[in-house]
């Protein structure tokens, strides 16, 4: 009996597997898959994803049907012993192996990068970022503490609120700082994450592009009641949050008097202990 | 055991040095260090008098536990007898009897044993830890244990599971089987060898008794600067972790050096078993990597008891520090837990397909890789942190890198099964089911080193999805591979085949029913450690925390089968029952005190299987009880 064609086999039945899957995760699932499309920093992190499913969808689908095809063809059959094939290596194989994920590799790195440069896709980037939005971004402050977020106003008098409202289709700047231990400052939905850390001015930007609810939990662990660290914001129209800020500004005004200069580090109390 | 010793009355036997004697003295040392702590307290440190927690008592409390108790297993009597110009060529614990379990011993079999022992019952302590996360989240408030008792099981869970289990492989089948692998008739130290075993097990019980001291809240982790601010407690997690780090520096030492200047003779590095292959890397990294952990340990020790700030950001410090050295150790941790794993699959692969290991030398290649490059990928654990954002685009490569030495151990592993006649006994299954988990992990790993992508599922159950494919996924299920591959040998006795198969299968398809939904919810905004989350991730929740029952009443069933096999039924194994090539299964069953009669000389790599066959080699000379080689039919 002569031995059939195994890698041919395999090879079609890839290519049939992998096209069907491929399209049926790039056109269907993906897109639908979180972060979402309520601000341009989620929508480029949904982009991105869906590029590298495009990439690990036909990989994935050659090592699964490559193992089903091995561990059902060469399998061992009868009570004897039997001996495989005594093969040590094959340069060819090596090489283009070598090769193509190298490949795969390099391109992931190139294009994370460029997605990267795109405002830093919404993750924190420290004190000096690099990728930065045009124009003249609209600064809010996020304190971090234990276990609460609250938001300062740099350009409306540095209020103080202990809760979000942005405006939709604006670039904001979010200045992430802690009053204690590190925390990370995460607005899901907008596709947000920037730790907190005492001492340190940490910068994202996002663009809402829907006015909608969010959420913001605390996604670095920060002693007791992190698990309750968690707040909800709005992305509301250009004309409500400036309403709505103006209202803060007037109910905290004696409390804004009593807050230190805005500064974009405060300094924690280093002897501090809690749970 | 000799003669002598036992014709002792028990009370003296008791008495002499052995685990009793140890627990004792580290008990006494205990309170030695704790009352010495306070006298320390009283005069000095007046800021302790507000918090009723003396974090230098604590400390001082544990090192002096963990000089009485090594004092007391016997560790000072081969220093004092060279000191004092005694005879010390004894070897400690060589003979037969079950006493040499409970204290020192310098054969490398027996301590294998002993951690095999020592390490699964810690590893049961972590899966109950994991047990009791997944209870609590079956409501998405908290319900049984509270904010703070939470925090403390998940600290506990992980740090036990990274800590231990980082010699999980090592420990038990390294020290049992490089010895034998590369034909030496013991370990280069084997007196450091029974060190790193006992401190581990000090290490693990200082551990547990964090709980005793209310907990810690930190995670695994211990980020400065609530490393600072949490209670006493903490002080536990650093003395474990730090003597943990210890343990694993002197293994990996004592395992590199074995393997440098113990080999038989023609045993070259290119004819090495690919297990050793994995084992040196692991090494390497252990020796390289633990002690920085070691040292911002300390570091957090002195800033919690002697008021330094190495890492409070506001007297001069940096929390980052902290991030910067744990995560320099912590990355390499990782594939310390991976590359064993790695080595054991490739090991077993072979034996069960009847052909030689495909591209020996690629193979090796992409362990090196993965050892030379898990020391430059720490900071993409600090995507989001706000270190310097022009490092992001190096570590993003750095780690996508790490992958193609991964995928010379996915060829390696495919080409192997290339018309193979494969075996599907249990070992065999759990390797197979370590290229289907590896692969997973290694995919989801694709998407975290992607920055971009990154800001999304960083720090969420999408992460802790990705490590549990990869280190339980990987590791213990090659774990659990080495265990039936190896245990016969160890014991004598062969495991009962349906239950390991029942075993097998409800692992493996629990394990994935529980880690695969966790991906969802990471994606769904569930951040870790949390023991409250939206109310509409319940129904996923409870999926996942009943999958997380089952896959631990499946380790109930390894439980049964380990003493149906082991104690009930004690059916014996054959010297070889796998018809591998290998050398240490050349050996007779129980393998002798000093291994070889006479070194073995050796010409070939182990994995000389197939047809057209090879030559077939001469025979390890001297290996007691064997005339021939084992018949391949």
């Amino acid at each position: 009996m002569s031995e059939p064609r195994h890698f041919r086999r395999i090879l079609w039945i890839w290519l049939v597997v992998s096209v069907v899957a491929t399209l049926l995760v790039v056109l269907v699932a993906a897109p639908g898959l979180p972060p979402g499309k309520s601000s341009a920093e989620g929508t480029g992190q949904v982009v991105d994803n869906t590029v590298l499913l495009g990439i690990s969808t036909p990989i994935a689908v050659a090592i699964f049907v490559y193992f089903a095809y091995a561990l059902i063809a060469f399998r061992h059959r009868g009570p004897e012993l039997e001996e495989g094939v005594a093969i040590r290596g094959n340069n060819r194989v090596q090489i283009t192996w070598i090769v193509v994920t190298s490949a795969i590799v390099l391109f992931a790195a190139v294009y994370g990068t460029i997605r990267l440069l795109n405002n830093g896709s919404g993750g924190g980037q420290g004190s000096d970022p690099i990728a930065k939005p045009s124009g003249n971004p609209l600064q809010i402050q996020v304190i971090a503490q234990q276990w609460a977020f609250t938001y300062r106003f740099p350009s409306f008098g540095g209020v103080e609120t202990a809760h979000l409202e942005l405006p939709v289709d604006r670039d904001v700047e979010l200045h992430v700082t802690s009053l204690d231990a590190i925390h990370s400052f995460w607005a899901h939905d907008l596709g947000v994450k920037a730790d907190a850390n005492p001492g340190v001015d940490n910068v994202a930007y996002v663009r809402p592009t829907e006015t909608r609810s969010f959420d913001i939990r605390c996604a670095e662990l920060c002693g007791l009641w992190h698990g309750h660290m968690f707040d909800t914001g709005e992305v509301v129209s250009d004309g409500a949050f400036l309403a709505w800020i103006r209202g803060q500004q007037r109910i905290f005004a004696p409390a804004t008097a009593q807050l230190p200069p805005y500064r974009t580090r405060y300094e924690p109390d280093p002897q501090r202990r809690a749970g | 055991m000799n003669a002598e010793l036992t014709a002792r009355p028990l009370w003296r036997r008791l008495l002499g040095f052995n685990l009793l004697t140890g627990i004792i003295l580290g008990v006494v040392g205990f309170y030695f260090g704790w009352w010495l702590g306070h006298q320390i307290h009283a005069k000095s440190l007046e800021y302790f008098a507000d918090t009723n927690q003396n974090d230098v008592a604590l400390l001082l409390g544990y090192l002096f536990l963990v000089i009485g108790f090594l004092i007391g297993l016997g560790f000072a009597k081969y220093p004092l007898s060279r000191v004092l110009g005694r005879d010390h060529s004894h070897h400690e614990n060589e003979g037969g009897g079950i006493g040499r379990y409970f204290g020192v011993s310098s054969d490398h079999k027996v301590i294998g044993m002993q951690y095999l022992v020592g390490i699964g019952v810690f590893f049961f302590i972590g899966g109950l830890n994991a047990m009791l996360i997944r209870a609590e989240l079956l409501r998405p408030s908290p319900q049984l244990f509270g904010a703070g008792n939470y925090l403390t099981i998940v600290g506990l869970h992980g740090a036990m599971m990274m800590g231990i289990m980082s010699s999980a492989v090592l420990g038990p089948f390294a020290n049992y089987f490089v010895p034998l692998m590369i034909g030496a008739k013991r370990m280069a130290f084997p007196r450091v060898e029974a060190l790193t075993f006992w401190l581990l097990m000090a290490a693990g019980v200082i551990f547990v008794s964090t709980i005793f001291f209310g907990g810690f809240p930190t995670g695994w982790t211990g980020y400065a600067p609530l490393n600072n601010e949490a209670n006493f407690g903490f002080d536990s997690y650093i003395f474990f972790f730090a003597l943990v780090g210890l343990s694993m520096t002197l293994l990996g030492l004592n395992l590199i050096t074995t393997m440098v200047t113990m080999r038989a003779p023609g045993l070259t590095w290119g004819r090495l078993p690919i297990f050793c292959w994995g084992v040196l890397g692991t090494s390497a990294l252990m020796v390289l990597a633990a002690p920085v952990l070691i040292a911002a340990l300390l570091m957090v020790a002195f800033d919690r008891s002697v008021q330094t700030s190495f890492f409070l950001s506001s007297s001069g410090g940096s929390p980052y520090l902290f991030e910067n050295l744990f995560w320099f150790f912590g990355h390499p941790e990782v594939y310390v837990l991976a590359l064993p794993g790695m080595g054991i699959i490739l090991e077993i692969l072979p034996v069960f397909s009847r052909k030689p290991l495909w591209g020996y030398r690629l193979a090796v290649a992409g362990i090196l890789g993965v050892t030379l490059l898990s020391f430059f990928v720490w900071q993409h654990h600090l995507f989001v942190s706000g270190i310097n954002s022009a490092l992001r685009p190096f570590y993003m490569l750095s780690t996508e890198v790490i992958s193609i030495p991964t995928g010379f151990i996915f060829l390696v592993g495919m080409a192997t099964l290339w018309r193979a006649k494969i075996r599907y006994t249990v070992p065999m299954l759990f390797c197979l089911a370590w290229f289907f988990n590896f692969f997973i992990g290694g995919v989801s790993g694709v998407f975290l080193s992607d920055t971009p992508s990154d800001v999304s599922t960083h720090g969420s159950f999408f992460v802790m999805a990705h490590f549990h494919y990869t280190i339980m996924g990987g590791l213990v299920f090659a774990f659990f591979a080495a265990i039936y591959y190896w245990v016969p040998k160890m014991t004598g006795f062969r495991f009962n085949e349906l239950l390991s198969k029942i075993h097998f299968w409800a692992m493996f398809i629990a394990f994935n029913s529980t880690f695969a939904p966790l991906f969802a919810l990471g994606l769904m905004g569930m951040p870790r450690r949390v023991v409250t989350y939206p109310d509409h991730l319940q129904a996923l929740n409870i999926w996942v925390s009943v999958s997380a029952f089952v896959l631990g009443a499946s380790m109930l069933v390894f439980l049964a089968n380990v003493v149906y096999s082991m104690v009930i039924a004690r059916k014996p194994a054959e010297a070889n029952p796998w018809h591998s090539k290998s050398l240490e299964w050349q050996l007779p069953t129980p393998v002798p005190v000093h291994n070889f009669d006479r070194i073995p000389v050796i010409d070939s790599d182990p994995y000389d299987y197939g047809v057209p066959p090879t030559p077939p080699r001469p025979m390890p000379t001297g290996a007691p009880g064997i005339a021939t080689y084992p018949d391949n039919k």
